[in-house]
């Protein structure tokens, strides 16, 4: 450890303003950049999700209607 | 002669091995397994790995005796600089293997390097932009390598939206590969050129990253803040892959089975 | 379907292409005329905007006359297929029993006379109205003769990248700019170190490499392109 109390890791002499300006504006977009796909990826899996109830209801639907017809 | 034999024919079982695992790769559902495997793996991996690597150089690395403690910007700069660049030879590399052998997953592998390579390059840009201010005394210097990062910026941007003006996919994939493969054999000599360029119009004095010896207390979180940058590149290019490929292949039989699964 | 005209040597076809376009490109003196005129105004822009120090213009000149042929190159290559490709004939010239990269090459160099050629040969005027100093005017007629070669080849294969795309224009100088970005700096760096009584001939040859190298591989690339172009 180089810095001996908080308010120097902070003030890094003088530099603290830039350094974690920098890393702010790094980590910023880096966790976008994981969690967007991973976000967009949940969405098209529930779409699916729903897509395939939607479709399995379809056919019990159409299968009750066809036992009632018999 | 029986060492030799075994060699040789370890030698065929390891090219089969690698040829067949290329072979999968550019399967999708193969792939979609084995990356969503991957990936569970590699998010914590990288995570802690960019942590570690955080901490250590903005906490325990001793400060630079000229710069004083503005160099710990190094810790982000040059690794996002670094995994930039080679992202961009990733994308020409999956662009190559995509006009070669018409390979799906390498059009979705480029489509995916592209973004993931401007946002680094944007790091790079803008964390040497704040590294400056402290060092030169401005924000913008047209230093040899930030201006090498501005023109890689545009290469790359040049690529996403190229991509995104054709409604063609497949066409945009191809004229994309195109691009960043004439990208790739004029990136060397965009690089030399600023290079001379620069150390015409500046004396070297200014130069202020030289080809100083740099020590290890320093060196090791620089080299972890490289891994751990690959690794995050690496990661996201996976991520961005698979959210594609969930949205191209909604109608196949393979991912209707593993969303039925879920 | 079988033709009974044999195939043409590949030297006949490049011959008969260029001498195509070139006659196209004469039926319409103002698209000649249009980026010279481009290239005298913008000259004059700059003493209006930066005085009209003769010195300090001397100093800027090369890099001034070098920018503003990249911008003309820049302007004039956005046309350069189009109207190949909506007459139908860049389609004619795929389907043509000979490679796309040797009849692209013939169109291009037809129109790098028209234009790169040309403008090199009044850039030694625009140079002393901008104040260059005489040492450099020799230097900046080969460098842009080198240079231009590498600008419309580069400019081509933006164009061939884009001509499908409607408004492609803006995404023709992302695409370009920053490939030509090596030619600039060598072409600059020449006609600086010529007016500075240095050696240029380093940095030409720099650029002469450059121009043989984009005239090997960019008419392959521009082949390869314009078939993107025409499937999508």
């Amino acid at each position: 450890m180089y810095f001996e109390s908080l308010a120097s890791v902070w003030y890094m002499d003088g530099h603290g303003f830039y350094v974690w300006l920098a890393y702010a504006l790094t980590a910023l977009p880096l966790v976008f950049m994981v969690w967007l796909p991973i976000k967009r990826m949940q969405q098209h899996w529930r779409w699916l999700q729903a897509e395939q109830r939607r479709a399995a209801a379809a056919t019990a639907n159409q299968a009750s209607v066809m036992g009632s017809d018999v | 002669m029986a060492p030799v034999g075994a060699l040789l024919r370890a030698v065929r079982r390891y090219n089969t091995s690698m040829w067949t695992f290329i072979h999968k790769l550019g399967s999708p559902p193969w792939f979609f397994g084995f990356s969503g495997s991957l990936v569970r793996w590699l998010l914590p991996i990288t995570v802690t790995l960019l942590l570690v690597g955080a901490i250590w150089g903005l906490l325990v690395a001793p400060p630079d005796f000229r710069q004083g403690n503005s160099y710990r910007i190094i810790y982000i700069h040059v690794p996002a600089a670094v995994v930039a660049l080679a992202g961009y030879y990733v994308m020409a590399f999956a662009g190559a293997v995509s006009l070669i052998w018409r390979i799906r997953m390498a059009d979705v592998t480029m489509r995916a390097a592209a973004p993931v390579g401007a946002i680094l390059t944007a790091i790079a840009l803008v964390t040497g932009a704040i590294w400056g201010k402290p060092t030169w005394g401005t924000w913008w210097v047209w230093d040899a390598r930030i201006t090498s990062m501005l023109i890689l910026l545009f290469l790359y941007l040049g690529v996403v939206a190229l991509f995104e003006a054709y409604e063609n996919k497949t066409a945009a994939a191809r004229a994309c590969a195109v691009l960043s493969l004439v990208g790739t054999v004029n990136i060397p000599i965009i690089y030399k050129s600023v290079d001379w360029w620069y150390s015409l119009h500046q004396p070297a004095s200014i130069k202020f990253t030289g080809e100083s010896a740099i020590d290890a207390s320093m060196l090791y979180p620089l080299l972890l803040m490289i891994v751990a940058f690959y690794c995050l590149f690496v990661l996201a290019l996976l991520l961005n892959m698979r959210a594609e490929l969930v949205w191209t292949h909604r109608e196949s039989g393979w991912l209707k089975q593993l969303v039925g699964d879920t | 379907m079988p033709s009974d005209r044999p195939l043409l040597s590949l030297r006949a076809v490049f011959l008969r292409q260029f001498l195509r376009h070139g006659r196209s490109i004469m039926t319409s003196p103002a698209d000649v005329a249009n980026p010279l005129l481009f290239f005298f105004m913008v000259i004059t822009l700059f003493p209006l905007g930066l005085g009209p120090d003769p010195a300090r213009l001397a100093t800027l000149s090369p890099g001034i006359l070098w920018v503003v042929a990249l911008l003309a190159s820049l302007m004039v290559s956005a046309k350069l297929f189009a109207s190949d490709f909506e007459d139908g004939s860049l389609e004619q010239l795929a389907l043509a029993p000979y490679p796309l990269a040797v009849t692209a090459l013939a169109e291009v160099s037809a129109h790098w006379l028209a234009t790169g050629f040309l403008l090199t040969l009044v850039s030694p005027l625009f140079g002393v109205m901008l104040g260059l100093p005489d040492e450099g005017l020799l230097t900046l007629l080969v460098s842009l003769l080198l240079g231009t070669i590498c600008l419309t080849l580069i400019g081509a294969l933006g164009s061939a990248l884009t001509i499908n795309i409607r408004r492609g224009g803006l995404l023709l100088s992302l695409l370009i700019i920053p490939l030509n970005v090596p030619v600039l700096i060598f072409g600059t760096t020449a006609v600086r170190e010529a007016v500075l009584g240095g050696n240029p001939e380093s940095w030409l040859a720099l650029l002469g490499a450059l121009a043989l190298g984009s005239l090997v591989i960019a008419p392959l690339a521009i082949g390869a392109a314009l078939r993107v172009s025409l499937d999508s």
